[in-house]
């Protein structure tokens, strides 16, 4: 109480004192209305303290209030706000903060309270913590001792059970720029880049660069991180690595080659930023690994550019036929380029200018044309994408004019635009321009040339002049029309053509000797320099087709000498000079007289030009060597400018780049590398699991037992990376070994070994698809094409008990192979151990009792089986798709016995390879009644997702779909091939959510049953 | 990335900073404010500047510049596209995106900003999650921290969103009424030239959505005709495998406001332009005076009526005034702007809406040669003029039954008639 007593006495001193104070010492409010709403919020609590404190501290309120509503408000000084922030309470603590923010906001020093502000670090109160962390991070540069007092909290807050504290905590502690704690920083990244939730390993990644600017010199601890967190698989961490990697290594290139297919998988799941960022590392990245697509067209440009020259680049396509060795696309280059396709559809400009520029830097020409759709899409949005959007256009359009040819009129000015936003709009439809739609283009020009916007109708001039000079056709019309605008009223509209017209003139003059003429006459009027100075020079270049104009104008340009601008000066010397060469006789005094002026010009330039013009052309008694070939000099036949884009060879910036943007190398810009000549080693981006395995097992092997070191070995690939399905690992260290051991999970019996061989090939070819991912889906049949099956332990059921039997022993399993003569039937491998003394004889199948519908296939009768020898066979039995068992009688020489086989219903079925979309419309049209869909907790053993792809496929007979986004599987049953698609999904809390789509309703739910079974042991 | 963020009025007023790294002082925008007086209107400024140290990229919306400062290279749309974001947050949580708003909340502003960005690198940007950690300010909230001295923005939970693999969407949403809107809402871009006849047309369409559901809803919205749509955008919840393969927007909608998508029509299609206009504006050479004289009727509109029907026409500068007489509607000019404001109202078959009358021109002056353009603007309920129809909107993940509703409306984009 005492305490809470002090705050309103001191705040009544202080009130008192501030009266004298200066103004300047106290920045704490500025006179706009906010301070009234701060004052209204302290007051009730204050007084609230005051009332309960007795009668004493009434006065004292009452003067404060006094103070406060009499209109000379004084703004508080920062005692008061310290002593806010010293007091107990949490309201009043807030309040300080959030005014300490406000003066932050505004520019305002508030380094002085940093004392009183870190002391809070530690309070209870969110919003005043997260106030205190803003005021922290900003002021902690300036106060680097002080600042060390907050650390001990951060470190505390890293060990928090709570993720969101963990990251938050990592987040300030990394803001604050102080070097003596860089080891602590270190320390806190690297715990947090192997933290369990992603979301802390984010901020890791986050904290990266900002530990790297300010100590450079931890460079490679940092590259060590981050090469750690390039391997995270979760899609919240992959951007943000990548910019950290961009930031601090961008030249290790190598890191990448490991995680380059996974970051291409994941790009479609990544935020938005986070995308912006892997594409454009990704681009860099593709022009080091790969050949470029284009190099046969860029030859066959280089050598025969006579002869293509105007015609249309889209032609590329075919002459790449031509080429003798053809060029076959990397398959990771496919991959990048199709995964990245999608993004277009973007609601991120930035994404979508991405993906733009990867497919202009890295696509074949022919499918460049995917991303202009979308660019002319960004041509809606605000008027800063515009602008940024349209320079990168008018950049592709001169390299790619056929890609947005269809969009021309995308681009058609509106009044309402912004005049940049016209003039690069001009810029396009210039680059745009061919024979074929010159025609409309210059009819668009001619309205454009009314506009009210001067500067808009001078860049439109500017465009005419550019397509005349490109197409030749239309030049005429163009210097036509050019010559109706030297009438126009505006003196900026008539200046700029004439500009124009000059360099259009300078193509052929000798037709144009008119239009010379009627510029002549135009010198009167126009006063624009450059204007003037171009008509001056067009007549001394052609004064030999208007031998009379040229010295009058001359003289006229005499008389006005002395005030005109410095080109025109020049112009006119220019001008004398040529006409002394040709016309001597009538323009010597006129010439002399202009040198004389220029020689006591002000300027340097003119007074030099005037001493060169006249050593040059005067005969002089010395003689100068080179008046002899003055003519030549002065009139040599110029070549005709080139009008040129000012876009032209700005792609070799990277596109949607800073750089590109400003055409000047910015700071940290990675240059775009030229394509390689030899592609390197496509193998470095492989993530065998393989690979591990053997380098594991030769360290490994002399250690462990051969048996142990494959299970060990299976698992630890695993844990590794789950890219693939179960089947491949195993399969793989079957195939390493000899094939003399028992498998996995030993349901087998040696009988089976002749079947393995076989299921091996088949496998070793479906891990060479699904895992390096090339998806050779062009060469598979489109239609869902039944594949071998997935492997799996396959489970053994008794059909004849020893005892039973007497002494005969028969077991059968479901082989999952297709049987060979009846698509329809499901295979089943019977196995006969002899167990007697006696050999047993004639064992075949008789009397089969079958359920309408069911077929069986018998095996052949085994003559002969020899006491302890056992014999595997194989029959097929169509289900007919149902559960109910198939009954027939077993027969040795001797006795009969009734055995039934009854399918599990995951047996009734065979794998179907099959692609996500795919899989996704098959689902699509399995909604409803068609759909089961069911909740489950994962059992203990079944965490990982390769524990999930072993259960399901153990379970029933599916493949996996390769590279999907959930756990899918598709399959489709023996007899009515009626599709079976699975999808498991794995939430957080080891839950996750199983849903079966099948046609056949009942087959469906007694699938879910067996596979929530599986999934929940 | 992002090193600072200014936030500069019109005038030339910086009213807010923020720094995530070292603090860059606030003199950089002097070359702004260079820049700005070169151009003629604030939209003219270059979005990039190039300073001798850093470079600025800057929007210009609602009457602010947000300017971001930058050192090293960085996509340049990036940084627009994250400061629009950062506009249309602000827009969303005070109502209005002004100097005024901006300043009443700097606290909120300011752990915005927090949030939004860490390191200069975009952190949270969607509105859910953002709400989820900062409330945003309501009436009834202020009045209760003015009593009781300070309730706080931060919300007192955790922001889980973030963590979950759809970020867009809040947990734990719960509505009495479940109710779930689309607006399909298409504008027809055009230019018709001086005799009426179509250079260029084109309709682009969104459909915002407001869909406010417990739960985690599974939404699939599908359309009648959906080879229609030409070239779409989409919310990230949208999956877009679903649409590549089906043609029906499949998604987990963000609670709330937002765009599901925007599209673009098949330009094959013939664009039918709803009003016809006939319109006559001519500047005598003598006697320093003018005729305007403009006409409007409706043309294809499937049988819906046209609302809010306003032409704008920005005069040449000459124009000192204008004397206009009007059958339907008011016609203002303002001779500061030169900007003729008529505005219509709805279209009836009966009377044509008909504006004419003399304009007086500044004497002394030569005839402008160049015509004003009109830019007309209307509204037209309950139709989609592309024909685009939304068939069904299915709800899976929910037991409850929603109410759903589709509206459609059309609008005139940026429609302009050349004179």
């Amino acid at each position: 109480m005492q305490r809470l007593l002090q705050l309103p006495a001191s705040a009544v001193n202080m009130v008192k004192t501030a009266q004298g104070q200066e103004e300047a010492k106290s920045p704490v409010l500025t006179p706009d209305g906010s301070q009234a709403t701060w004052y209204s919020a302290v007051r009730p609590d204050e007084l609230r303290h005051l009332r309960a404190g007795g009668e004493v501290e009434d006065a004292g309120a009452s003067a404060e209030e006094g103070a406060n509503t009499g209109g000379q408000a004084q703004p508080l000084r920062h005692d008061d706000l310290k002593e806010m922030l010293d007091s107990n309470k949490d309201s009043l603590k807030l309040e300080a903060m959030k005014r300490i923010v406000a003066m932050m906001a505004r520019g305002k020093n508030a380094s002085d309270l940093f004392p009183a502000v870190v002391k809070n670090v530690a309070c209870k109160n969110i919003e005043v913590k997260k106030l205190v962390y803003v005021y922290l991070v900003r002021y902690a540069e300036e106060q680097q001792d002080l600042a060390l007092l907050s650390i001990s909290t951060f470190q505390r807050g890293l060990k928090d059970p709570n993720q969101l504290i963990r990251a938050s905590a990592l987040r300030v502690l990394s803001s604050i720029r102080v070097t003596i704690i860089i080891p602590i920083m270190m320390l806190a990244i690297k715990d947090a880049a192997s933290d369990m939730s992603p979301y802390v390993r984010k901020t890791a990644a986050h904290a990266i660069p900002k530990l790297y600017s300010l100590d450079p010199e931890q460079k490679e601890p940092l590259i060590e991180v981050i090469e750690k967190l390039l391997a995270d698989k979760t899609t919240l961490v992959a951007g943000s690595v990548v910019m950290a990697f961009e930031g601090v290594c961008p030249e290790r290139i190598d890191l990448i080659h490991k995680n380059y297919r996974k970051l291409c998988n994941l790009l479609i799941d990544v935020e938005e930023w986070g995308q912006v960022v892997i594409i454009n590392m990704l681009t860099r990245y593709a022009r080091t690994q790969f050949l470029n697509p284009n190099a046969n067209e860029v030859l066959l440009e280089e050598g025969e550019e006579k002869e293509f020259y105007g015609s249309d680049e889209e032609e590329g396509k075919e002459e790449k036929v031509e080429k003798k060795k053809p060029y076959v696309m990397d398959p990771d280059h496919r991959l990048l380029l199709r995964n990245t396709k999608p993004l277009l559809q973007s609601r991120n400009a930035a994404v979508v200018m991405a993906v733009a520029q990867l497919y202009f830097h890295l696509a074949p020409k022919a499918e460049v044309g995917v991303t202009a759709k979308a660019l002319v899409r960004l041509l809606r949005s605000h008027s800063e994408v515009q602008f940024v959007v349209l320079q990168n256009v008018a950049t592709m359009s001169i390299k790619r004019k056929g890609m947005f040819e269809t969009y021309l009129k995308s681009f058609y000015i509106r009044s309402t635009d912004p005049t940049q936003i016209k003039v690069l709009k001009l810029e396009v439809l210039t680059n745009l321009a061919t024979e074929t739609s010159i025609s409309i283009i210059l009819r668009e020009f001619q309205t454009y040339i009314k506009s009210m916007d001067k500067d808009f109708v001078a860049a439109t001039i500017q465009a005419i002049g550019r397509c005349a000079t490109n197409i030749g056709e239309v030049r005429d019309t163009c210097l036509n029309g050019l010559v109706q605008l030297l009438s126009n009223r505006d003196e900026l509209v008539v200046a700029e053509s004439v500009v124009v017209i000059k360099k259009l003139l300078q193509m052929q003059p000798e037709q144009h000797s008119d239009i010379i003429k009627h510029m002549a006459k135009l010198i009167e009027n126009i006063q624009v320099p450059m204007a003037r100075a171009s008509i001056l020079w067009l007549i001394g270049e052609y004064c030999e087709h208007v031998p009379k104009i040229a010295p009058d104008v001359l003289r006229k340009m005499a008389k006005s000498f002395t005030s005109e601008e410095d080109i025109v000066k020049l112009q006119i010397l220019n001008l004398a000079a040529k006409l002394y060469l040709t016309n001597s006789k009538q323009t010597k005094l006129l010439t002399q007289y202009v040198l004389n002026l220029a020689k006591y010009d002000q300027n340097y330039d003119i007074r030099d030009r005037a001493r060169f013009i006249r050593q040059l052309i005067v005969p002089t008694d010395k003689g100068g060597a080179l008046s002899k070939y003055a003519k030549k000099l002065f009139l040599a036949l110029k070549p005709a400018p080139i009008l040129e884009s000012p876009f032209k060879d700005r792609d070799h910036f990277q596109l949607g780049s800073l750089s590109h943007l400003l055409n000047v190398k910015a700071g940290g810009y990675q240059e775009l590398p030229d394509w390689p000549e030899t592609a390197p080693d496509p193998s470095v981006r492989n993530v065998e699991v393989m690979d591990k395995r053997k380098e594991k097992k030769k360290v490994e092997k002399p250690f462990y037992s051969d048996s142990e070191d494959e299970s060990r070995l299976t698992e630890s690939a695993d844990s590794d990376s789950n890219t693939g399905s179960g089947s491949e690992s195993s399969s793989a260290t079957e195939e390493s070994d000899s094939g003399s051991k028992s498998e996995d999970s030993g349901g087998e019996s040696e009988s089976e070994q002749q079947e393995k061989p076989n299921r091996k090939n088949g496998l070793e070819l479906l891990k060479l698809f699904w895992h390096s991912r090339v998806l050779f889906v062009c060469i598979l049949p489109c239609s869902a094409q039944t594949i071998s099956p997935t492997f799996s332990s396959l489970k053994t059921y008794e059909l004849l008990h020893r005892l039973t039997g007497e002494g005969l022993a028969v077991g059968y399993c479901f082989g999952r192979q297709p049987f060979v003569r009846d698509p329809h039937m499901v295979t089943v491998q019977i196995q006969f151990t002899n167990h007697m003394d006696t050999e047993a004889r004639n064992l075949r199948v008789r009397e089969p009792r079958l359920q309408s519908g069911m077929r069986i296939k018998e095996f052949p009768e085994i003559e002969v089986l020899p006491p302890g020898e056992t014999v595997t066979t194989v029959m097929g039995i169509d289900f007919c798709d149902s559960t109910q068992a198939a009954n027939f009688q077993l027969c040795t020489h001797t006795r009969k016995f009734c055995v039934s086989i009854q399918p599990p219903v995951g047996e009734l079925m065979a794998p179907v390879f099959m692609l996500e979309n795919e899989f996704k419309k098959e689902q699509g049209q399995l909604m409803g009644m068609n759909e089961i869909k069911e909740t489950l907790v994962l059992g203990e053993a079944c965490q990982s997702d390769y524990a999930i792809v072993q259960r399901v496929t153990a379970a029933a007979n599916v493949g996996q779909v390769p590279c999907g986004s959930d756990q899918e599987f598709a399959g489709k049953t023996m007899t009515s091939n009626s599709l079976v698609l699975v999808t498991v999904i794995t939430k957080r809390d080891r839950t996750a959510q199983l849903t079966v789509n099948c046609e056949k309703m009942v087959i469906g739910t007694m699938l879910v049953k067996d596979i929530l079974h599986a999934l929940s042991q | 990335m992002i090193h600072s963020l200014f936030l500069v009025s019109t005038a030339g007023h910086i009213f807010l900073e923020k720094h995530w790294k070292s603090v860059i002082s606030r003199s950089v925008c002097d070359y702004l404010f260079e820049a700005q007086g070169k151009a003629s209107a604030p939209e003219n400024v270059p979005p990039v500047i190039a300073t001798p140290h850093h470079y600025l990229i800057s929007v210009y919306r609602d009457r602010i510049f947000f300017v971001a400062v930058i050192q090293t290279e960085v996509p340049p749309l990036f940084v627009i596209e994250f400061l629009h974001r950062v506009a249309e947050t602000f827009q969303d949580y005070f109502g209005e995106c002004s100097e005024a708003s901006i300043k009443d909340n700097v606290v909120i502003v300011y752990e915005l900003l927090e949030e939004m960005l860490d390191n200069g690198f975009p952190l949270a940007t969607e509105a859910n999650i953002l709400k989820e950690m900062i409330k945003p300010p309501t009436i009834l909230r202020s009045v209760v921290n003015t009593i009781t001295g300070g309730s706080s923005n931060v919300g007192g939970t955790l922001p889980t969103g973030q963590l979950s693999n759809i970020p867009w969407r809040r947990t734990g949403v719960k509505y009495t009424n479940n109710e779930a809107y689309f607006d399909v809402v298409e504008e027809i871009d055009a230019i018709l030239d001086k005799s009426g006849t179509v250079v260029f047309a084109e309709i682009q369409g969104v459909i915002d959505a407001c869909v406010k559901l417990s739960g985690m809803p599974d939404l699939t919205l599908s359309f009648v005709n959906p080879r229609l749509l030409d070239d779409v955008s989409f919310h990230p919840c949208v999956r877009f495998k679903r649409w590549e393969a089906e043609r029906v927007l499949s998604f987990i909608p963000p609670d709330g406001n937002f765009r599901l998508m925007s599209y673009h029509v098949n330009a094959q299609n013939l664009v039918a332009i709803p009003v016809y206009v006939k319109q006559n504006v001519s500047f005598f050479e003598t006697g320093s005076s003018g005729r305007l004289d403009i006409t409007v009727g409706p043309k294809q509109t499937m049988g819906k009526t046209i609302e809010d029907v306003v032409i704008t026409v920005h005069m040449p500068k000459v124009v000192l005034n204008a004397n206009l007489t009007t059958n339907q509607g008011t016609s203002t000019y303002d001779p500061v702007t030169k900007v003729l404001v008529w505005d219509i109202g709805k279209l009836n078959q009966q009377k044509v809406p008909n504006l004419k009358g003399s304009l007086s021109l500044q004497s002394g002056a030569p005839r402008p040669d160049e015509n004003p353009t009109l830019n007309i603007d209307l509204r037209i309920q309950q139709l989609a003029i592309s024909g685009l129809k939304v068939n069904r909107l299915n709800m899976f993940g929910e037991k409850y039954k929603p109410f759903k509703g589709v509206k459609y409306v059309t609008k005139a984009g940026k429609f302009q008639v050349r004179t």
